[in-house]
């Protein structure tokens, strides 16, 4: 995957390079606004990593500009304002997803994943598979080989976005954001009692467990370990 | 600047000028209005009289010729105030009238006008004027009638006079006015700016002097107050928290600090630092989400965040809630139960959510009760949690009752407060925040977070002033989940 960070803080910006170039994806850097759109408009890059103030021009004008001449690579947008309005109006600005600084790498990087793949990705699909885990999105049916599942719906959503990125990490501020639509952090380990719960639907009494834990990352779900 | 300066500069003695000056040109006006008036009056009187007297005595000559109307004018000028008689030849001699002399060239033409004269008895050298006619009789004679104007004159002077008092006495009683009141309201502005140079130094006790009367600066003084009282809490709030955030920020910053110490004094094998890295980053975390709910505060207490307000139904934020901490309280082995009825809130449905998640969360920490009672019916509705959300009167109350230990009343307004945890809850991870949020949130809504007593336990109750109601639709943001899949 080929990634541009537009980020003045060098430490964070190094940082950011090295952490990205280590799990095998190609990362460029720009350290202003300026330079970070000129790249961004002659690169053809997969998911752009946009901080929001930046010397020259900021982020969300950036983006701003970068939409207007019909560029549509995904944009992640990295802030130190983390609050309910400041993150709808990055997303207003044409931004896909936002992140609160200070952050993990692992969520930045579930993030940026998932956003490469949907970027350019196959059209809906009606059925996920995994395994042989099955899921049908129309008749809210999942059956893992030859049983059939009984789902709660929440546990249902909660599983079809799993399946929706199987094979990609996804964290539990990911899980209550889109399954649940908070955007606030729970004190408990509440996503990991919905998680268990789930688990404990597909993959109790199966040989081959699907749904599986990352360690300070969140969940992946997946056919086998890679 | 001199207190003379400063007074004539007031907004009340300026308008008592503005009055005065208004309320001068008013007499003025009317005053004139009344002198034109009567003047034309006075004159249309004499030219009636002149007018008929002129008719009656051509009537005369007409009659009985020369003799018959010198002996009635002569007869009607001895007459008490009388009016003016001249009847000449036409070489321009006198021959009756009771009038001594006239300005020059009268008795040549004819018609009204106004001019000199003087009486035949009038010893003095004085002229009067007098409104006259002239006209000339057959064969000749001329004819003068007339009418003293002194009578005009005198009622002239009489509303001269009256102006001129009626003018120094507005002028008097004006600036005399202007300068009471400029110095009642300079005064209590004195009163006021002093107090609020005190306060701008440091004495945030300081309030303004609110009178009695309840006029406008009693009640500015009174809002001012209100402000005053504001600002104080919250300096006093924000004392507190710089006070709180050394202590209770301090404190897992140092853990986090020694832990590291001994890492790398100690460790030696991976596993081992892996450890001790990784604890790290769960304590930071924690600061981190400290960080953030402190931040939330600030801005619910600040009212920034009223710009999101939307119509929402409480119900349903009550229902999600319930769904997504019930597995939680399940592996607590407590019962977390629902009851909801439509309640329309006019609000942030972010910050209510997380605000009654909070209330949650505390529930299910610290409201298990303290011992298990025998009966195992009792066991069980004791470890019930119940969020319930109903709508009463004006008001739509969002509440979460537990059957733990309660909080005794003498604590409930301290536990409010931020980082404040009550000694039963010191051991149980927690950053102290959770019912200062929710309070937060509360007033944010021009609400409050009541805090009750379950007996046993704690009914913690979010109370908002109800919503329109009718549109129970949702306007949350709808969150775009990304669509397509590997």
């Amino acid at each position: 995957m080929r990634l541009l960070i537009i980020e003045d803080d060098r430490e964070s910006a190094d940082y950011l390079v090295k952490a990205f170039r280590e799990v095998g994806h190609v990362a460029d850097l720009a350290s202003d606004g300026e330079e970070g759109l000129a790249m961004a408009e002659s690169g053809d890059y997969d998911v752009l990593v946009v901080d929001r103030m930046l010397p020259k021009r900021d982020g969300l004008s950036l983006i701003g500009a970068l939409r207007d001449k019909g560029n549509r690579a995904p944009v992640l947008i990295l802030s130190a304002l983390g609050q309910v309005d400041d993150r709808i109006k990055g997303l207003r600005a044409g931004g896909d997803d936002y992140l609160p600084k200070p952050y993990a790498f692992a969520e930045l990087l579930a993030r940026v994943e998932v956003l490469s793949r949907r970027h350019g990705g196959p059209a809906e699909e009606t059925t996920y598979k995994v395994g042989d885990l099955e899921l049908d999105r129309l008749s809210h049916r999942v059956a893992r080989g030859k049983d059939e599942l009984t789902l709660q719906p929440r546990e249902f959503r909660l599983l079809e976005y799993l399946m929706k990125h199987a094979g990609q990490v996804v964290t539990r501020t990911m899980l209550l954001e889109n399954v649940w639509d908070y955007h606030f952090d729970p004190q408990t380990n509440v996503i990991d009692v919905h998680i268990s719960r789930l688990r404990s639907k597909i993959d109790k009494g199966f040989d081959r467990p699907l749904l599986h834990t990352i360690r300070g990352a969140g969940y992946m779900i997946r056919d086998g370990l890679r | 600047m001199t207190a003379f300066g400063k007074l004539i500069r007031t907004t009340a003695f300026r308008l008592t000028l503005v009055y005065l000056l208004l309320f001068a040109l008013f007499a003025a006006s009317l005053l004139g209005y009344f002198a034109w008036n009567t003047r034309r009056l006075i004159t249309e009187q004499i030219s009636t009289t002149v007018t008929s007297e002129i008719s009656e005595m051509t009537d005369i000559f007409s009659r009985w010729g020369l003799r018959g109307i010198v002996g009635a004018i002569e007869s009607r000028a001895l007459r008490p105030g009388a009016n003016l008689y001249l009847i000449t030849t036409p070489t321009g001699q006198a021959i009756a009238g009771n009038v001594g002399s006239l300005a020059p060239g009268v008795m040549g033409g004819s018609g009204w006008s106004e001019t000199f004269y003087r009486r035949l008895d009038d010893a003095s050298e004085q002229n009067h004027r007098a409104l006259v006619y002239v006209t000339q009789l057959s064969s000749g004679f001329r004819l003068l009638i007339g009418r003293d104007l002194e009578e005009r004159r005198r009622l002239f002077g009489i509303v001269a006079k009256a102006a001129q008092w009626s003018v120094l006495v507005v002028v008097v009683l004006g600036i005399g006015g202007g300068i009471f009141v400029a110095r009642r309201v300079l005064r209590r502005i004195d009163a006021m700016t002093g107090t609020t140079r005190r306060i701008m130094d440091g004495d945030l006790s300081g309030r303004l002097p609110v009178g009695r009367s309840g006029d406008e600066l009693d009640r500015l003084a009174e809002n001012l107050n209100a402000m005053l009282e504001r600002i104080e809490a919250l300096m006093t709030g924000l004392k507190e928290v710089s006070d709180n955030i050394a202590h209770d920020l301090k404190t897992p910053l140092t853990r986090l600090r020694n832990r590291a110490e001994e890492a790398l004094a100690k460790s030696r094998s991976e596993d081992e630092y892996r450890a001790a890295l990784e604890r790290t980053i769960e304590e930071s975390d924690g600061l981190i989400r400290t960080f953030n709910a402190l931040l939330m505060i600030a801005r619910a207490e600040s009212g920034q965040a009223r710009g999101d307000m939307v119509e929402f139904d409480v119900a349903e934020v009550a229902g999600g809630i319930h769904e997504l901490y019930e597995p939680l309280a399940e592996d607590n082995e407590m019962t977390l139960r629902v009851k909801a009825a439509a309640a329309p809130v006019h609000g942030n449905r972010e910050l209510i959510s997380q605000a009654l998640a909070n209330l949650v969360e505390n529930a299910i920490k610290y409201g298990k009760p303290a011992a298990l009672p025998l009966d195992s019916h009792a066991a069980s509705s004791s470890r019930e949690i119940l969020i319930e959300a109903r709508r009463e009167g004006g008001q739509v109350l969002l509440s979460v009752t537990d059957h733990g230990q309660g909080i005794p009343e003498a604590e409930r307004k301290h536990a409010v407060e931020r980082f404040v945890r009550l000694e039963a809850s010191r051991t149980l991870p927690g950053s102290g925040l959770g019912l200062s949020l929710a309070s937060a949130v509360a007033t944010l809504h021009g609400g409050e977070l009541r805090l009750g007593d379950a007996r046993p336990g704690l009914i913690a109750t979010l109370v908002l002033p109800a919503g329109a109601g009718q549109s129970a639709k949702l306007a949350a943001p709808t969150q775009d989940v990304p669509q397509k899949a590997a």
